[in-house]
């Protein structure tokens, strides 16, 4: 072959770094992403991240669309717990029209809100096994995901995409298989997570793979925007949950668990104590829940008219019910003007809403403040100088959601 | 003494005095307006001084005013000062023509990518930002699809009358 046939790009001669792609449909980035590598053997010199593979332009499909069937374009968010980005946003939606939700209601939202979280940190912490080798972890703690999603089919019908609630409250109470599964669950699972927690917490091959990579400094982490597990693993006790209470949090006796390093190691364990807290908080919520007595056991959303789909055979023969059944179902309630910024823990980190309305039918302007987007940018700090197979660690680690990342 | 959103707005007044302007509480977050070629001071300001210490960047988007001639894009940051945790929001309008704001990468490594998803979708050309290219849509991309005239739907349709559902 002589010389002329081979094109090589200008200066790959010299180069003495070899370009990897890690993704977008690599096993180990578990979700659409891709991370362009230069490596120097084994070691890593720079990373370029590309996203957007799975971009569905849902903050320009919201402006377009009532309320309500803004709840399904967040269920595609963090889809590992789509019931906390639904609450996440009626709850905006609440702050931004002042609808008062009852205490039942909010406890009950407590419940599938630290069940979403469980279940999240779930996969993710088993996840990072995985990545690691160790696979029964992953395969055994499924169980239980699966019985998080059966309580959430008893109370929405839906198990992934959830589209749970309404703005105000549920679309309907909580039926006795849905508190026996909740029952079952409090009783079982801790004696699992334990068992997951004696797999891994330590073991020597897993400790050796996490610590000390892909750490990250409180100071850095800050200015990075991180904000959840990932940030409280670098020591910073920052939780929406008790910083600006919501859903009545403030009724809850609970802690924050922190880290010092930032490291995927703390990063684990934050989110292993975090499922702790959440059990704990769940524990708390059924009590409370189950001292309503009455007719204050059967309240399950908040009297918001205008904005909660009345009840069926109410439409069917009263006319204030069947108007507002009309006006809800076409989208046809004005939405006052304002602009709200609203947020929630979610698993990853601080979800907030900013809405602006102009007292349309539809937002203005809805942005999602998504934490993974914001603390993916750090990867390359993370990453760069240490060995390949620890920036997979470090990427399991920071439990990266493609949904979130591209919104 | 806890910071509240009157301490914040004296200490900015008497700084900016009246450059700031816009001064509002909605839903109990303060809220003003900067001139944008002060947004890098007013953030230099919040993020050094000893009371303020806002220290920490929640959330940077855009949004477009169509109707607003001379100032239609906005840039809105959101800040939050973690140790006595107050929220305040802050605005910078620019013009579409030339829309060039000043980036915040240099005391925000959040900034960063946040800046991009606002030049992708709305075209703010960040001055000084190390890398201003498209983030999340293609980059051979030549239109800012979150601006308002490009509507959802395609416009061409007949069959449907939009005025009467949600905004025509």
């Amino acid at each position: 072959m002589s010389e002329q046939h081979i094109k090589l790009p200008e200066g790959s001669i010299e180069k003495t770094t070899t370009t990897l792609n890690l993704g977008p449909t690599h096993p180990a980035t578990h979700g659409v992403m891709q991370n362009v590598l230069e490596m120097d053997g084994e070691r890593i010199v720079s990373t370029e991240q590309t996203i957007g593979y799975i971009h569905r332009a849902f903050e320009k499909i919201a402006e377009r669309r009532p309320l309500y069937q803004i709840t399904t374009l967040t269920d595609r968010l963090n889809y590992c717990s789509s019931p906390l980005n639904n609450m996440g946003w009626h709850l905006t939606c609440e702050k931004l029209l002042g609808v008062k939700t009852p205490k039942r209601v909010d406890y009950l939202r407590v419940i599938i809100m630290e069940l979403s979280r469980i279940s999240d940190h779930l996969v993710c912490n088993s996840i990072v096994g995985v990545d690691a080798g160790a696979y029964t972890g992953f395969l055994y703690v499924m169980q239980y995901r699966e019985l998080i999603y059966e309580i959430y089919e008893e109370v929405c019908g839906a198990r992934l995409t959830t589209n749970m609630g309404r703005i105000g409250g549920f679309e309907r109470n909580f039926n006795d298989i849905a508190f026996q599964k909740i029952e079952k669950f409090l009783k079982e699972y801790p004696r699992v997570l334990k068992e997951f927690e004696n797999l891994f917490q330590r073991n020597r091959i897993f400790m050796d793979r996490t610590i000390g990579t892909g750490a990250i400094s409180a100071d850095r982490a800050l200015n990075y925007g991180f904000t959840g597990p990932n940030l409280r693993a670098a020591g910073v006790d920052y939780d929406v949950r008790v910083h600006t209470p919501y859903s009545s949090y403030e009724d809850f006796d609970f802690n924050i668990p922190v880290g010092t390093t930032g490291d995927s190691y703390d990063r684990w364990l934050v989110r292993e104590k975090e499922m702790w807290e959440s059990l704990r908080i769940i524990e708390q919520a059924y009590q409370k829940v189950q001292e309503f007595k009455g007719t204050e056991a059967d309240v399950f959303h908040a009297d918001a008219p205008e904005y909660y789909l009345p009840e069926k055979a109410d439409v069917y023969t009263k006319m204030e019910a069947l108007i507002y059944h009309f006006k809800i179902v076409m989208g046809e309630t004005e939405i006052p003007a304002g602009e709200v910024y609203h947020s929630i823990e979610a698993s990853n980190g601080e979800l907030g809403f900013y809405l602006i309305s102009d007292g349309g039918r539809t937002p203005y302007r809805l942005h999602f403040r998504r934490p993974c987007f914001i603390y993916y940018q750090a990867f390359e700090e993370l990453t760069k100088g240490g060995m390949l197979s620890d920036a997979i660690m470090t990427m399991s680690s920071l439990n990266l959601i493609a949904g979130e990342l591209d919104a | 003494m806890a910071l509240t959103n009157e301490i914040v707005k004296s200490r900015l007044v008497e700084k900016f005095g009246e450059q700031l302007t816009g001064f509002e509480e909605p839903y109990g977050m303060l809220t003003f307006e900067a001139p944008k070629e002060l947004n890098l001071k007013v953030l230099n300001f919040l993020y050094d001084d000893a009371a303020l210490k806002f220290r920490f960047m929640t959330d940077l988007c855009g949004v477009h005013y169509p109707d607003n001639t001379g100032r239609e894009l906005a840039v809105i940051y959101h800040l939050h000062n973690l140790t006595d945790n107050v929220r305040i929001r802050f605005k910078v309008f620019t013009d579409i023509q030339q829309p060039d704001v000043y980036t915040a990468t240099g005391l925000f490594s959040a900034a960063n990518w946040m800046e991009r998803e606002t030049y992708d979708f709305y075209g703010v050309n960040f001055v000084g930002h190390p890398k201003m290219k498209r983030i999340l849509n293609v980059d051979e991309m030549d239109y800012f699809p979150l601006r308002k005239e490009f509507p959802l739907e395609d416009q061409t349709r007949i069959d449907k009358d939009d005025e009467m559902f949600g905004r025509g």
